[in-house]
């Protein structure tokens, strides 16, 4: 009954989001190399969006519409990614 | 700010313009009070949130729009009719091409389209609305307050002058400085809001709200087309969205994005304009198709040829079309690698798109054809639009479009592309859908004349620019002097513009004409189609469909009208509906005051403008509205009525 009553999977969501807003903070220490804070700032940026979808927004509970909302996510990501890379890509790496 | 900087002066033109303006507000409002019919405007159309009405108005706000735009296209073409032309100064200039181009893709071309998407998918999928029925309203009223932003600006303030791409740094407060360009970025901001809505309301609307059994793959073409368009709205759109807000504040707020200084970086702004901009050309042109494949097929008496490779192809150019912007700046600079891939990406555009071409001649193929006015605009679109595209492969190759960039090439290519592809094509679904809004068809003598004006005329006007590009004429030049020889062949493409004129004169005419005297349909199917959306009534009662449809195959009304399938096997039952809004209008009144406000940074009306959106929203937040229910037995009467029988 209590299992049932208590959202344990939204309050452990909540501590994560909590713990890794602490992790990201970690960048703030000035003795580490750029790309050590960029990964780290990457790796738990990607948790964080996961923890969102999964625990909080419920992506695969429904079944009708699970695809949709995977295919729906992987093409905004490609989007995205084309997006951003592409444009460093024109602006940046293969400017003359 | 004193009251001659405030209005634009010193044109005669404009001076003509504001009369007009001031004349025709002053004859509405006389009118709408002598024919005691603001009350019907407020509660029929105003506070409406009925798809079909919605869409009726997009395509009466497109229409207007043509005219405003064209009328911009004809001023062009009569100040390059002759070499060394006086008929406008080199500003005036810039300002028309400037807003031709913003008001023919975004004001007309978009709005056209969504309403024809407003009309046709609910009916096609058997909905009874979309699936956020005040959303669509706002939307609606965004996109119209945000058009109407935008062409104050010629006389109030000055147009935009940077061309409709407004790139920086010629669009940057030292080089641009009056509000001409404030008005783009904020116009368009609340324009493309709107946009951004109408994307995700069709994207649920099609994905939750089909009729039971209405696979994905049995919808028709043009919803599948639509659904493709909304996810490319849906994805195009934020870049337009943050692009114009970093313009804004550059421009507001003294920011430096693109400044070429202070480390901002001018080109970001074409690069990110253009990220929206190429997904934007299928935005325009995807439902284009979907409406050719509808009438290609009905008027073939046949199902669509390969109805599996449409959808592919499709969905392979929504992930194409993000991948090819670059192309519109091949000469800005990148090395041979990036304008490469680019190369690459552009051509293989071609592949789906060929495929589809294919597919609607196939669909032609020994079938019984019918040369009907929407069918003549498909038929015109195939060869037309083929020269569009296989113009548009020989701009793709990027050592080539050294040569061609920024000519009149170029403009005569999109041209073909955005008229064979968007404009008959609307055209066509106008002349196509109208009997089912209004329960009459638009004349056909009429329409062929129409069409026939107008297909020549296209030709005349923008073939001999090919050739002008080829010969060195670059495009937005004001005038040219009579050594070049550029003077004949721009003296046909002008008379050309006066035939396509005259072509939206007889459309006019045709749609005045056919009100009164067109004989009036009882069928609801005057064209013998294939799709649900002629299943009922014409015109069409407010709720669609009395009983939900229930759907086996693709073609399902064409199998019913066979006796193979039947539809309507439930009982009537009441009909659930959301109410009117007057909400939707206000928010659009609020915005155009903030947008305003903003252009010329008036402070504090902006502020209290955004507050006054705050208030919307905050009171559509706690607002419970149920909708209200249609009880059967008014159900029963509305359908005698329609059907003919006495009550």
């Amino acid at each position: 009954m209590m299992k049932q009553l208590f959202p344990i999977k939204h309050v452990m969501g909540y501590l994560l989001s909590l713990v890794l807003s602490a992790v990201a903070l970690v960048v703030l220490i000035p003795d580490l190399s750029y790309n050590v804070k960029l990964t780290i700032l990457l790796v738990s940026a990607a948790i964080q969006a996961s923890i969102q979808l999964f625990l909080f927004m419920h992506i695969q509970e429904e079944k009708g519409t699970k695809s949709t909302l995977y295919i729906n996510i992987i093409y905004a990501l490609f989007v995205g990614l084309v997006t951003i890379f592409g444009t460093l890509l024109t602006m940046i790496w293969g400017y003359m | 700010m004193k009251w001659d900087e405030f209005f634009v002066t010193g044109e005669p033109m404009i001076y003509g313009a504001m009369a007009s303006i001031v004349l025709v507000s002053v004859a509405i409002v006389v009118g709408l009070t002598y024919f005691k019919k603001w009350g019907y405007l407020w509660r029929e159309w105003l506070t409406t949130v009925d798809h079909k009405r919605i869409g009726i108005m997009y395509i009466i706000a497109a229409l207007l729009m043509l005219f405003r735009g064209g009328m911009d296209g004809l001023l062009m073409r009569g100040q390059l009719a002759r070499p060394e032309n006086g008929l406008l100064d080199a500003q005036h200039y810039n300002e028309i091409f400037t807003t031709h181009g913003v008001i023919m893709i975004l004001f007309m071309a978009m709005p056209f389209i969504i309403g024809l998407m407003n009309v046709v998918v609910p009916l096609q999928i058997g909905a009874r609305d979309v699936a956020f029925p005040r959303l669509n309203a706002v939307s609606f009223w965004l996109f119209f307050f945000g058009a109407m932003l935008f062409n104050i600006s010629f006389v109030i303030g000055g147009s935009p002058d940077a061309g409709w791409t407004a790139y920086f740094p010629l669009a940057s407060n030292e080089f641009s400085p009056t509000v001409g360009i404030n008005y783009y970025a904020i116009a368009l901001q609340i324009a493309g809001i709107g946009t951004l809505m109408t994307g995700i309301n069709f994207i649920v609307t099609i994905i939750k709200m089909r009729a039971p059994g209405m696979s994905l793959m049995k919808m028709p073409m043009f919803t599948w087309s639509v659904l493709i368009t909304c996810v490319i709205i849906t994805f195009a759109f934020p870049v337009l969205t943050i692009a114009l807000a970093l313009m804004t504040v550059d421009r507001l707020f003294g920011g430096q994005f693109f400044t070429m200084a202070n480390g901002g970086m001018d080109m970001l702004w074409a690069n990110l304009f253009w990220v929206w901009g190429h997904p934007e050309v299928y935005i325009v042109i995807l439902p284009a198709f979907g409406i050719y494949s509808e009438i290609i097929s009905t008027f073939s008496k046949k199902n669509l040829y390969g109805y599996t490779s449409m959808v592919v192809s499709m969905v392979a150019i929504s992930a194409l079309s993000f991948l090819v912007w670059a192309h519109h700046f091949y000469t800005m600079g990148h090395g041979a690698m990036v304008n490469g891939i680019f190369s690459i990406t552009t051509m293989a555009i071609a592949v789906p798109t060929g495929v589809k071409i294919f597919n609607w001649l196939f669909t032609l193929r020994k079938g019984k054809i019918q040369f009907t006015t929407p069918m003549m605009y498909s038929l015109a679109f195939i060869p037309i639009f083929t020269v569009g595209g296989v113009t548009g492969v020989m701009l793709a190759m990027a050592s080539a479009d050294y040569q061609y960039h920024n000519t009149m090439f170029l403009v005569a290519h999109f041209h073909y592309v955005l008229i064979p592809g968007t404009v008959f094509a609307v055209i066509a679904g106008m002349y196509y859908w109208f009997p089912k809004l209004f329960g009459f068809r638009l004349n056909e003598r009429q329409g062929k004349l129409t069409f026939w004006v107008i297909a020549i005329s296209f030709n005349v006007t923008f073939l001999p620019l090919f050739f002008l590009g080829l010969k060195g004429m670059t495009r937005r030049m004001y005038t040219y002097s009579a050594e070049t020889g550029f003077g004949p062949l721009n003296l046909i493409a002008s008379i050309g513009a006066v035939g396509l004129a005259i072509g939206f004169g007889l459309l006019v005419y045709n749609i005045y004409w056919s009100f009164r005297y067109a004989p009036r349909d009882t069928t609801g199917d005057p064209w013998d189609a294939r799709t649900l959306e002629w299943a009922t009534h014409s015109p069409i009662p407010d709720y669609n469909f009395a009983i939900t449809p229930k759907v086996q195959s693709l073609d399902c009304f064409w199998n019913m009208k066979k006796g193979k399938e039947k539809l309507f096997e439930d009982e009537l039952e009441e009909i659930h509906m959301p109410s009117n809004s007057g909400q939707p209008f206000i928010l659009g009144v609020i915005f155009f005051f903030l947008g305003f406000a903003l252009v010329f940074s008036w402070w504090v009306p902006a502020i209290i403008g955004g507050l006054g959106v705050l208030v919307m929203l905050g009171i559509r937040t706690f607002e419970r509205d149920h909708g209200y229910h249609i009880p059967v037995s008014e159900i029963k009467k509305t359908e005698q009525r329609l059907r003919g029988e006495t009550v």
